[in-house]
């Protein structure tokens, strides 16, 4: 893999950036900040980092106490503890009192790999979603996460956003990032198949196109990492004429980004929305590009996929 | 803080308080009446002290106030409202009806409302942050919150009570509503709290204890003293009665929420007056 540069890395840059700017910028975690990058923020801004141990429910609370102040705070936690084991913080303090708290899941879906479910999150999508005026982004390379960060810093609403652990495939190039906040980017133009994906799976499902071009199967590419507000008139504009829609996203089956697009689609230009997801069992252990491929979930196993399905 | 007023008035002021609460319990359909009599001299003293008014609610240098124990928010309502923050006539009129904004647990978009509370263990740690920030920016406010003895239970608040020590947050105080009742009765016998100054002080707090938490000026002695205290945030824990006000739902679990017949309210009401009364002759 030629990028060589974490997401979250990009977020640390983002965040030092606005720290240098604003003191109110403030950064959280919960004995997180070697897993979230963010040791060279604490170690540069001390004054604007809060340490709280190991208690994600004090973090998305302490966070919330801050921003009620006046704060700027981004809680920093893996994604699974935070969407999880603080979500009545997250949906209380943060959501429902409506502050500005940025929540980050870091090291989000299977990015640990091996460490089992415990230090999974494939819930996270579906669980932030449901709360009322909680936003959920998953950007797809460390271009967007810079586009997405910067955006965050400019509003006052809470927000979750979920980043993995580890360097991902260059999606955009420098230079080449078009990002409009809360717009799908299209990726592909495509005439036969929509494939919606969100994440580090925009990548797969970029290259997947090209894979079925081959196959003379002109496929549509939507980078939906704004899952909500979920972009359903890009998503509607997208899968105008076409065939199928597939979802790709490295979450649970059920109420992630595939049940959110066929809502929309089933509403409004019904056709045949599948979702490739993780299964609705423990995952197979194994680096995220193995057990994408376990379950098809890779450039290939989504061509394959479309290929069965149309053909 | 302020400094606080007639102590005697304040005192029959705040049956005024719990009469109001009830009222609005009985408008509304329903409350934590227990609780909230067992706290009305505690919010009371505390909002005739903070330095917050409804002029100056908006202001970044206003002391602060999260009522963690959220369910009793009729008295708060009372006291928001006796404090001109909001209008009783009005919370009469609305509380807990189609549309309201008078929900029954605190909600930030209703003046004087910092935060929105109900789930339990929240409050602590939310000061915190609200704490934290005061000394990020060097300000001179203090965050106050109130939690009831039950509420010790949820794990939440121990994370809270470690970080405001390990910070040595002297702007903030907690204060513990020990009725010794919870709705499924007696705190000791549901869960024990254990010794609640101690655990507050393993975290390094400074932990005050108020035999009488409905005595105003026991109240007011024990936030004057927590001002005083450097380093350490202070918890005062006050021994309520729960139900204060009438013999007839005092130190009764069963009362913990409940909406009295007419005739019940009748009883209540007049309990409350005669205590007033009591107090204005005592």
């Amino acid at each position: 893999m030629a990028n060589k540069i974490a997401n979250r890395a990009v977020m640390c840059e983002v965040l030092k950036e606005a720290a240098s700017k604003d003191k109110n910028v403030v950064v959280l975690c919960s004995d997180s900040r070697g897993s979230a990058s963010l040791a060279s923020f604490a170690d540069t801004y001390p004054e604007q980092f809060v340490e709280v141990g190991i208690a994600e429910q004090n973090l998305v609370s302490i966070a919330a106490g801050l921003a009620s102040c006046g704060k700027i705070p981004f809680a920093v936690s893996p994604a699974s503890f935070i969407s999880t084991r603080s979500y009545e913080q997250c949906k209380v303090d943060c959501a429902y009192s409506d502050m500005n708290v940025k929540l980050i899941g870091i090291s989000g879906g299977v990015s640990y790999g091996a460490l089992g479910m415990t230090h999974h999150s494939a819930q996270d999508i579906a669980a932030m979603s449901a709360i009322p005026n909680m936003r959920v982004y998953l950007p797809s390379d460390r271009f967007q996460t810079r586009c997405v960060f910067e955006e965050l810093l400019k509003d006052h609403k809470t927000a979750y956003v979920r980043i993995g652990r580890n360097p991902v495939e260059d999606v955009y190039s420098e230079g080449n990032v078009p990002f409009k906040m809360d717009k799908a980017t299209v990726l592909a133009e495509g005439s036969d198949v929509l494939i919606v994906a969100c994440g580090e799976l925009v990548k797969a499902a970029k290259d997947s196109a090209e894979l079925l071009k081959a196959k003379n199967i002109s496929a549509g590419v939507l980078d939906m990492y704004c899952v909500k507000p979920l972009d359903s008139e890009g998503l509607l504009s997208a899968a105008k004429g076409k065939k199928l829609i597939i979802t790709v996203e490295e979450h649970s089956p059920f109420g992630g980004l595939g049940s959110m697009v066929a809502q929309v689609i089933s509403a409004n230009d019904p056709k045949k929305v599948v979702n490739l997801s993780l299964p609705d069992a423990p995952v197979i252990t194994g680096k995220s590009q193995e057990v994408f491929a376990h379950y098809g979930m890779n450039a290939e196993g989504i061509a394959k996929k479309v290929a069965e399905i149309l053909g | 803080m302020r400094k606080l007023g007639n102590v005697k008035k304040l005192s029959a002021t705040a049956f005024d308080i719990r009469r109001n609460a009830l009222d609005i319990i009985m408008a509304g359909g329903g409350g934590h009446i227990g609780g909230d009599m067992s706290e009305a001299e505690i919010l009371l003293t505390l909002y005739e002290r903070m330095n917050v008014t409804p002029e100056t609610q908006d202001s970044p240098d206003r002391d602060r106030f999260v009522l963690s124990k959220g369910h009793c928010v009729e008295t708060l309502y009372a006291v928001l409202s006796y404090e001109g923050f909001m209008k009783l006539d009005e919370v009469l009129a609305k509380f807990s009806r189609f549309g309201s904004e008078y929900i029954g647990h605190p909600h930030n978009t209703l003046p004087g409302i910092e935060m929105n509370s109900g789930s339990l263990g929240h409050g602590l740690s939310v000061s915190v942050g609200m704490a934290l920030a005061g000394k990020m920016d060097k300000k001179a406010y203090r965050v106050y919150t109130l939690m009831g003895d039950g509420e010790l239970a949820e794990g939440s608040v121990w994370e809270g009570a470690a970080a405001a020590g390990h910070y040595r947050l002297d702007n903030l105080c907690a204060i513990v509503d020990h009725n010794h009742l919870q709705i499924s009765g007696n705190v000791d016998e549901v869960l024990s709290p254990g010794d609640i100054g101690a655990r507050f002080a393993a975290s390094g707090w400074n932990v005050l204890k108020i035999s009488n938490g409905n005595d105003i000026a026991q109240i007011s002695s024990a936030l004057d003293e927590a001002e005083k205290t450097k380093i350490h945030p202070t918890v005062i824990i006050a021994e309520t009665t729960k139900g204060k006000g009438s013999a007839l739902i005092e130190n009764k679990a069963s009362w913990h929420h409940k909406l009295p017949t007419q005739e019940e309210y009748e009883k209540i009401a007049a309990d409350i007056a005669a205590y007033k009364e009591a107090v204005l002759n005592g």
